[in-house]
């Protein structure tokens, strides 16, 4: 199940991993498009664009579908709020454990201060 | 000190961000209102960080910190959350360089943890920090990411939400929605 699971991370984040293909899936967020479409809109050869649908598919964030002899493209059934989620969180600990570390800096600041003035007396 | 000195000092939050470069590497930055010595002080004396380690909002708390900040010497921290066994975090120092840059490893995993990297660099007073940990391999990360009890539950819920075979096009998954928060 857990494993189940990291695979599935595994398989988004390498997906994510490059430019054009976090490009694409924007691109669809807001509309449909055949793969001709993409391979024009990011100046790309139908084959290079096929390759990185592909692997959009393969982690499930893109769903293709084969309409005469056009394939269309939408996003997919495994959106992408795993995984933001999953960071989210990581960012929450960090942010408040970041908050108790502001106020020791504060207080070393002045500390720091006040032991510079006795120093100058 | 007084209350409304300070809060007139208090500067806008700064942000903490958090990015999976790769498969084996995360990263987190965020930027602090004082010179690197300072912070660098408080990643080094058990006595400081030992404050803001575990914020008070964790369910965890930190029993005892040992900190030996000089190249080889050694680091264990140990946590305790209510009655189960405490767990000990410790490694080893590799790079200590006051007031810029620390390394250690993360030992606990049996040598499988990852290696940390914190780099101190200031400018204008301010000092941005930036903590690199390189996991030896993609399932370390996953692991590491899934370790915290407050995000735990998060999981589970992940978990229940996958276990539900195959859900379709059809069927979106729903771990937004039930998300704590």
């Amino acid at each position: 199940m857990v494993q189940h699971y990291s695979d599935r991370l595994d398989a988004s984040f390498a997906a994510l991993s490059d430019a054009t293909r976090r490009g694409v899936l924007e691109q669809l967020g807001r509309a449909e498009a055949s793969i001709t479409d993409l391979a024009d809109k990011f100046r790309m050869t139908l084959t290079g664009m096929k390759k990185h649908v592909g692997i959009l598919e393969e982690a499930g964030l893109v769903a293709t579908e084969k309409v005469g002899r056009v394939r269309t493209c939408k996003l997919g059934p495994h959106r992408l709020e795993e995984e933001t989620a999953w960071l989210e969180e990581h960012r929450r600990l960090w942010d408040s454990r970041f908050g108790e570390l502001d106020q020791v800096v504060e207080e070393l600041k002045q500390k720091e201060k006040i032991d510079g003035r006795k120093k100058r007396k | 000190m007084d209350a409304r000195r300070e809060s007139e000092l208090s500067p806008m939050k700064n942000r903490t961000t958090v990015e999976r470069k790769s498969e084996r590497e995360l990263v987190v930055t965020r930027t602090f209102d004082g010179p690197a010595r300072l912070v660098f002080e408080a990643w080094t004396k058990p006595e400081l960080f030992k404050r803001w380690w575990i914020p008070k909002s964790f369910p965890v708390s930190l029993l005892s910190c040992e900190m030996d900040v000089r190249v080889g010497g050694g680091y264990r921290l140990l946590f305790g959350n209510g009655d189960a066994e405490p767990k000990p975090f410790f490694g080893k120092y590799i790079e200590v360089t006051p007031p810029s840059r620390l390394v250690w490893t993360n030992d606990e995993d049996h040598g499988g943890g990852a290696v940390t990297t914190v780099t101190f660099e200031e400018k204008g007073g301010k000092t941005l920090v930036v903590m690199h940990d390189l996991h030896h391999s993609k399932e370390g990360l996953d692991e590491a990411l899934g370790s915290y009890d407050a995000i735990g539950e998060t999981f589970d819920q992940l978990d229940e939400v996958l276990v539900t075979p195959a859900a379709g096009a059809s069927q979106p998954l729903t771990a937004s929605s039930r998300r704590t928060s």
